[in-house]
Order: structure tokens, then C-alpha cells, then sequence
């Protein structure tokens, strides 16, 4: 489903990633982790084809397309979705036209119809349950006034809206207290089927424990110098990453 | 003195024309007019309330008027259909600088409001108006107000008598219509006695595609406990200039709202002045601009707290694209006795692109010691982070664009209270931002 090969990137001239190489198959979920400023951000905006962020060699394959020659929202009508670390807030656009222009405008990207306002707003009751978002948050602007947990639970929303293929969640546990978080990662297992897979980028044990992660990998200065099994999750939750620093000789 | 030439040699050779086709309470102030114009000559940059717009080159070109006031060969209302929908207006034409009295609509307006052209309303009561034409937009306070007073031959008059509420929202349409480059000097003057209320909407059309010069004066009088809610609604084209020029006075306990959206246009300077005479009265200046290629929006205002107790709140918003270039300077100005004022005064622009300019210039200026004001401005680009967040959701950049500069115009259209004004200015405002607006839509006029 996503290949990376030898991926570098660089903001503002500043290389960040420096070969990157990652392989993620249908249903699988991959957790990536790692200390602060180790790419982990840099990689999830990368792959949705933020600007700020300029790849310098290598290549991304996306279901078999050239990712990097797409554009963001065409990655998105692609099946890529990235729940943000920090989700925007757009006073005075509501969360309902905001699906609506999201969701059609993938419907176009496929060639099917606009979707009629009536299924558009069953669609939109039926999806609210899976986070338990209230309607109340729905018919506001986006994030506008939102708790950090309302935020991440309405990424989520979003995330059963558009029913992407990959979904990368960018530290989407980072501010929540345990009944969030077990709302959110429940919402996001209810929509797991096994032709969908993610990236979910973590410092933390606890997600993991709900999303249950296939591979684990840790990301040091720019590289994955580590994979392994759920077990390497658990490890790093006890003993910190300075093991792994001392095992690669750095 | 070059481009005043022409008017002053204009109105000296065909003065006779033009008091022949005018009324007594219109000749009356023309020669003051001519006097105050030939002392004052047009308005420079150098002057605090024109530094934004330039004045003489715009009337320097050669414009035709209709100083005979021959019959402009159209009928609006059999061609003519820029309906609100759900929206049931009383509808008044006004061609160039001429009332439309040939067939006026069937309505029923309550008994004593007069809708019709000044020159007929002053020759049915002369007394009535005499203290009311062209004594708030005095001659000498604006070049421009003097120029319109020498040559404005007929206007428009709504009058409401006391206590009378006019439930329908009364629409008039300003149509530019011509074969030639021409110059309508437009007169509007709205009268609320005690107690009445009225809700005007005009809109302004820029039909053919000549130049045309507007240079438009409204003098609006809103008596003690009236309520007078205004919009005007500006969609011409940009061969159109224009220069309005509005003043206010109100009594205790009224309220004033106007709110000025400019769509489409070439040029554009309005000013209103509002007098808040006496206790207790409340104003509400909105407005909007949405501007691209070269045109230019000017809105300069002065709230006038004369009084203590009063109200005022101003919030107006500009969208700028191309190389626009959008003016707003508005000054509140809060008298000795103006005590226990509220006033909050607001500009936001967006500009779109580089080329764009947006000048803003708040101006609060107090003195009386127990009021409450605050003033404030912003300009700012669209916002690059909500920009990314919805085209990670599959918004085009285009799509997402045009969702944030809604959004930023938004407040100023939900401040209308008016349910079916505000989703037309919404359906319209969206057009506008497709670029999909060159005309508007159930207007038979347009080709």
C-alpha cells in the first residue's frame, strides 16, 4: 500500500529526514515512535504533501502511484488522511460545509455525483456516534472553540467521513485524559476493516494498548533505526530510548 | 481649476435648462451651490477625508447629462427582475438620475408614506420639505455635495409620517442606463418623522457598457424614536464611478442601521456622516467589500456623538484580490456632553494577493470623560495553516480559498437582519468570490 524508499527531507533548508524506508501493507498498523525532533511531524507532513517541506531524494509510492507528484488534496481523494497533532480552527466555516466540500470533492475526484443534502446529513448523524460527537460541536465552525479532546475526537469524525485507506494520527493521544482517549481510540478501531492500515505516531504506551499495533518502529535523527514487534512499545515505555541509542552506537 | 471648468461653464450656459426641468425647493440652493463649488473646487488628496481617493480625474473626462431630462427609452420593471427571493419589496426604479413614475408598483404603501420623485412631493407640499432638502448635506461642507446641488435636477423622496411603520421592505433599484458616457447626479432624501419605521434597500446596476459618473447625495432625517434600517447593495461594473455621499441626523431614542456591500464596481467613495443629536440614539454602520482587479473601495465615516447616552457600533470588512485597493477611515467623535457613550468600532480586511492595498484608519477622538470605546483594525492574508487543513481533506486550494475569504465576510452578512436579504447576499457574496458574478441573475437587462 505505501512505500517509502531513501526518503530525505529538509524545511527551510535543514535536512531532517535522512533516508527513510518504510513499507506498510493492507490492515497492518504501524506505530512509529521516538524522542522529540527526531522527524517524526516532518514525516506524517511529508507524506501529505505539506509545503514547507521539500524532499530532497528518494520516492513514496501510494497504491502504486508516484505520491510526491500528487497534490495534498489529491492524496487525500487517494485514500491518505492525516489526524492532525494540532488540529485548525476555521471561524466561520461551518463543520457541515466543510465535510460537504470535502467529501464531494472526492466523490468528483471519482467521478460519482455530489452527494444530496439529505443523505449528506444522514451521513453526517450516523458518523457523529463513532466519536460520540455531539451536534451541537457539528453545527459549529471547524475547531472553533473546541476542547483539545473535542478536537481530536472530531479528527476522528472526519476520519469516518472520508473512510481514507491510510490514516496517519500525529500524536492524536497528545492532551487528552483517559476517557478521551479511549473515545477516540475506540472510534478509530470501529472503523479499522482489513484493507485499511495506519501510521500512528506516539510517545506514549496507552494508545497503544487500544490500537494494538502490528510493528513498531523508532525513529532516531532522521532514520528508522529500529523495528519490531508490539513488544519494543512496551520496552521503550520502560526504559526510554537511550538503550537503543547506546545499541546503534550513538 | 481645469476639471471644474466645464461644470461651472456647464451649469452658467444651461442654467436656464436646468431650473426649467427642476422644482422651487431644488433652484432654490443652486446658486449658493455654484458659489461654494467655484470657492472650493474639487476635493484633493491633500484633505484628511480624500487622501484615499482622487477626485478630479474622475469628472475630468467629457460625460454626458441629461440636463433636459429626456425620456431614457426603457420600462425597468417590464425588463427588470432582481428579485430576493422570499423577499416581497415595494419596487422603485430610479434611471440614472430620474425617478421611474410611469408605472409604479401596485402595492399599497400605509396612508401619508410618499415614495415618489422630490420634484412631484414638493409640488404637492412645498412646505414639507423646504426644511429638509439640502440642510444636512450643506453645499459648503463638500465640493462634491455643491456640485450635486447645482445640477441634481429631481430625486428621490420616502417619506413615512409620524408613528407610521412601513412593514414592507421598500426596494429601489438604481439603474445606469445610457448610449453615451454619461453623469447622473443622484438626490435621495428619506424622512422619518416621530415614531416610524421603514427598512430601504437600494441597489445599484450598471446596465450599458458606457462610462458612467455617479455622484449621489442622500440626506436622511430620523426623528425621535424612529427606526430606520438602510442597505445598499452595490453590483455595476467597472466602467462605473462613484461618489456618495449620505448624511444622517438622528433624535432620541432612534436607530439608524445602514449597511454598504460593495460587489462590483470600478471606483467607489462613499461617505456617510451620522449626527447623533440627541439622547439615547443608537447606530449600526456595517459594511463589505469584495474587490479584485483594479478596482478601488473607499468608505470614510463619522460617527458625530453630539449627545450623551448614545450608541454606535461600525464594523466594516474588505476582501481584496488582484491589485485591489480597498480605503476605510472611520472616525467616531465623542463630544463634551456625549457622556455614558458606547461605541466599538471594528475593520478587518483580507488582502488576497501582494498587489492588493488595503489603508485603514480607525479614528476615535473623546471628550467627554465617562464613556465606554474601543476602535481597532487588522490586515492580514488567508490563513496558510487552515489553507493546508482542508486540502488534506481533499479541498482544492481554489475551493478552500474561497470557503475562508466567505467566511471572513460572513459576519458583516449574518449582522442583517432581514432573513431572506441575508441568504440572497449569501448566494450572491459566493457567487461573487467564483467569479461566476458579472450580472445579476434574473435581470433580463443583461444580455
Amino acid at each position: 500500500m505505501l512505500e517509502i524508499h531513501d526518503l530525505h527531507a529538509a524545511i527551510n533548508g535543514k535536512e531532517i529526514l535522512k533516508g527513510i524506508n518504510l513499507t506498510i501493507r493492507p490492515g497492518e498498523i504501524h506505530a512509529l515512535m521516538g524522542q522529540n525532533g527526531a522527524g517524526k511531524s516532518t514525516l506524517s507532513h511529508v507524506l501529505v504533501g505539506h509545503p514547507a517541506y521539500e524532499v530532497t531524494q528518494g520516492s513514496i509510492t501510494f497504491n502504486g502511484k508516484d505520491l510526491l507528484s500528487l497534490k495534498p488534496e489529491e492524496r487525500a481523494h487517494e485514500g491518505l488522511f492525516l489526524s492532525f497533532q494540532q488540529p485548525v480552527e476555521i471561524p466561520g466555516v461551518s463543520m457541515v460545509n466543510f465535510m460537504r466540500a470535502a467529501l464531494n470533492a472526492k466523490r468528483k475526484y471519482w467521478g460519482q455525483d455530489p452527494m444530496n443534502a439529505a443523505d449528506f446529513l444522514k451521513l453526517m448523524r450516523e458518523k457523529r456516534k463513532v466519536v460520540e460527537l455531539d451536534s451541537k460541536l457539528a453545527n459549529r465552525s471547524v475547531n472553533e472553540g473546541f476542547s483539545g479532546g473535542e478536537k481530536k475526537r472530531n479528527e476522528i469524525f472526519q476520519m469516518a467521513m472520508l473512510e481514507p485507506t491510510l490514516s496517519i494520527l500525529d500524536e492524536t493521544d497528545s492532551g487528552l485524559d483517559v476517557d478521551a482517549l479511549r473515545i477516540v481510540a475506540e472510534g478509530f478501531n470501529k472503523l479499522r476493516t482489513s484493507e485499511t492500515s495506519a501510521l500512528v505516531i506516539t510517545h506514549y504506551q496507552r494508545l497503544l494498548d487500544y490500537l494494538r499495533p502490528d510493528i513498531v518502529h523508532v525513529l532516531l535523527n532522521g532514520r528508522i533505526v529500529k523495528t519490531g514487534g508490539p513488544e519494543l512499545a512496551t520496552d521503550i515505555e520502560n526504559r526510554g530510548f537511550d538503550w537503543i541509542k547506546a545499541e546503534i552506537g550513538e | 481649476m481645469k476639471s471644474e471648468q466645464q461644470y461651472i461653464d456647464l451649469y452658467t450656459q444651461c442654467e436656464q435648462m436646468i431650473t426649467s426641468h427642476s422644482c422651487e425647493l431644488m433652484n432654490a440652493p443652486r446658486k449658493e451651490a455654484l458659489e461654494d463649488f467655484m470657492h472650493m473646487g474639487f476635493p484633493t488628496r491633500k484633505m484628511e477625508r480624500y487622501k484615499y481617493t482622487e477626485v478630479a480625474e474622475s469628472f475630468a473626462p467629457d460625460y454626458g447629462l441629461n440636463l433636459n431630462r429626456l425620456d431614457i427609452p426603457v420600462n425597468p420593471y417590464d425588463v427588470f427582475r432582481c428579485d430576493v427571493p422570499n423577499l416581497s419589496t415595494s419596487l422603485y426604479f430610479v434611471v440614472n438620475d430620474m425617478f421611474y413614475s410611469k408605472a409604479l408598483p401596485a402595492v399599497q404603501l400605509p396612508e401619508g408614506v410618499e415614495v415618489c420623485s422630490l420634484s412631484e412631493a414638493a409640488s404637492r407640499h412645498p412646505e414639507r420639505l423646504v426644511n429638509y432638502y439640502a440642510k444636512l448635506a450643506r453645499s459648503g461642507k463638500d465640493a462634491l455635495v455643491a456640485l450635486n446641488t447645482m445640477l441634481a435636477q429631481d430625486g428621490l423622496l420616502i417619506y413615512v409620517p409620524k408613528n407610521v411603520v412601513v412593514e414592507r421592505t421598500i426596494q429601489v433599484i438604481n439603474i445606469l442606463r445610457s448610449d453615451v458616457d454619461l453623469m447622473a447626479n443622484r438626490r435621495v432624501l428619506v424622512v422619518l418623522e416621530q415614531g416610524a419605521q421603514a427598512r430601504i434597500l437600494f441597489c445599484d446596476h450598471a446596465v450599458d457598457h458606457h462610462k458612467f459618473l455617479v455622484n449621489q447625495v442622500v440626506e436622511a432625517y430620523v426623528s425621535d424614536n424612529a427606526h430606520l434600517e438602510m442597505y445598499e447593495l452595490e453590483e455595476t461594473h467597472s466602467d462605473t464611478t462613484r461618489f456618495s455621499n449620505m448624511f444622517v441626523e438622528q433624535g432620541r431614542y432612534s436607530t439608524f442601521v445602514n449597511n454598504t456591500i460593495t460587489l462590483t464596481c470600478g471606483k467607489t467613495r462613499n461617505r456617510i456622516d451620522v449626527a447623533m443629536c440627541e439622547e439615547g440614539a443608537e447606530t449600526s454602520l456595517y459594511g463589505c467589500v469584495i474587490a479584485d482587479s483594479k478596482q478601488h473601495v473607499d468608505n470614510n465615516t463619522l460617527i458625530d456623538h453630539r449627545a450623551a447616552h448614545c450608541t454606535s457600533n461600525e464594523l466594516y470588512k474588505y476582501v481584496l484580490d488582484g491589485s485591489a485597493v480597498g480605503a476605510f477611515a472611520g472616525r467616531v467623535l465623542v463630544r463634551k456632553d456625549a457622556q455614558h457613550t458606547i461605541s466599538t468600532e471594528n475593520n478587518a480586511n483580507l488582502c488576497a494577493t501582494r498587489e492588493a492595498r488595503m489603508y485603514t484608519q480607525p479614528m476615535l477622538e473623546i471628550y467627554a470623560d465617562d464613556v465606554k470605546c474601543s476602535h481597532g483594525s487588522t490586515v492580514g492574508q488567508l490563513d496558510e495553516q487552515a489553507l493546508f487543513y482542508m486540502r488534506q481533506r481533499g479541498i482544492s486550494l481554489e475551493e478552500a480559498r474561497m470557503l475562508l475569504k466567505f467566511a471572513f465576510v460572513g459576519q458583516v452578512i449574518d449582522s442583517i437582519a432581514l432573513e431572506a436579504l441575508r441568504d440572497r447576499l449569501h448566494y450572491l457574496v459566493e457567487k461573487r468570490f467564483r467569479g461566476e458574478l458579472h450580472k445579476c441573475e434574473g435581470c433580463k437587462l443583461h444580455k
